[in-house]
């Protein structure tokens, strides 16, 4: 099977690395000039620099042989573009792409691109019941893998109240993976601002939680 | 004729303008709101004194778009700064709120021609320009 990612953030990278493992053919696209030489050290061919949003980018990466095409790019506009491309220009049998922003899947819908997985949406379902107002809460704990998601709602004077993402002082191993905020969630970039109030979900080596938590709790 | 245009740049709040002036309903949307700026400038009093209409937000809010009238709109153009966000709202517009003439605009020009293929409206500047050096020199089309 011949697959072709767009965008090698830490899913696109990691998918390309599983696939390699399982013997699969693949192509990753990563448009940041950067990125894809620190990439490229390790996948090598497997890895093409360029913006997949723009036709010849694709047909370089051999988008009329491939299979199955998957966009996870952190930009929901360019991942439903490169399906509806790959899908009608270029007739591929198999797309999968990544959501970003909860509220942008209805668009995929409109535009046909299914399926459409979105890790707020998925994360959301397992936490739609039950969940306490505010401390923190283990929503999985992921034994294999050595991984813990927990939430916790920022209080009015935490020190990352007011903070954005790239500034919270999180220990290696911590990862700010979702910010729900009026009834909705998103996935957030380095420079969103956290507010008291929000509630945010982390990923966690197992026993961080005790040096994450007074980042988003109350001082006092 | 409702005209909805998204994003107030250079383009887009001329066209804006011109369709004002040409006695149009003009409803501007922009999620910047120091763009309105633009829409004033060069008529007599504000862009709402001349009967403009104006809304901060983003175009893949369903909420920005309805605050701005598409259901009322008989023409949506597409003008915002990203290829990617003109080509998904006009699809939104064409599809789901079924506005009867789209146009957005598109700088890459394979990607305006083969939207246009599939029945959606395009400009892409970029194309104009390549045109337009081509005559200016006397140059061949390219294949």
């Amino acid at each position: 099977m011949y697959v072709l990612i767009v965008g090698g953030g830490k899913v696109g990278w990691n998918l390309a690395r599983e696939l390699i493992d399982k013997g699969e053919e693949v192509t990753l696209i990563e448009s940041d000039r950067r990125r894809y030489l620190v990439i490229e050290q390790e996948l090598e061919h497997a890895v093409q620099y360029g913006d997949a949003t723009e036709l010849w980018v694709l047909e370089r990466a051999g988008i009329q042989r491939a299979d199955l095409v998957i966009a996870v790019t952190g930009d929901d506009e360019d991942n439903m573009l490169v399906c509806q491309v790959a899908k009608e220009k270029y007739l591929v049998e198999r797309i999968i792409a990544r959501v970003n922003n909860p509220r942008n899947l209805q668009h995929f819908k409109l535009l046909g691109i299914q399926p459409a997985v979105s890790a707020t949406d998925l994360i959301l379902r397992l936490i739609e019941h039950e969940v306490p107002r505010y401390g923190l809460v283990h929503l999985l704990a992921l034994e294999e893998e050595r991984l813990e998601i927990i939430e916790l709602e920022v209080g009015s004077d935490a020190p990352a109240a007011g903070q954005t993402v790239a500034e919270v002082d999180l220990p290696e191993g911590a990862l700010i993976i979702s910010v729900l905020r009026n009834g909705g969630g998103f996935v957030p970039k380095a420079d969103t601002v956290i507010e008291a109030g929000d509630e945010v979900l982390l990923v966690l080596d197992p026993g961080l939680e005790e040096r994450v938590t007074p980042q988003f709790t109350t001082r006092g | 004729m409702f005209v909805l245009i998204v994003g107030a740049g250079r383009v887009g709040s001329a066209v804006a303008k011109a369709a004002l002036t040409a006695g149009h309903e003009v409803s501007v949307l922009d999620e910047d709101p120091l763009s309105h700026e633009r829409l004033d400038v060069g008529g007599e009093g504000t862009w709402e004194d001349r009967g403009g209409l104006f809304t901060v937000g983003t175009a893949l809010e369903i909420d920005a778009l309805l605050e701005a009238g598409i259901e009322r709109a008989d023409t949506f153009v597409a003008a915002t700064d990203g290829d990617n966000t003109n080509i998904v709202i006009a699809q939104i517009a064409q599809r789901r709120f079924e506005v009867e003439r789209v146009i957005s605009r598109v700088m890459d020009p394979a990607r305006a021609a083969w939207y246009s293929e599939q029945g959606l409206e395009t400009i892409s500047p970029t194309q104009h320009a390549i045109d337009m050096f081509r005559q200016a020199l006397d140059l061949p089309e390219l294949k």
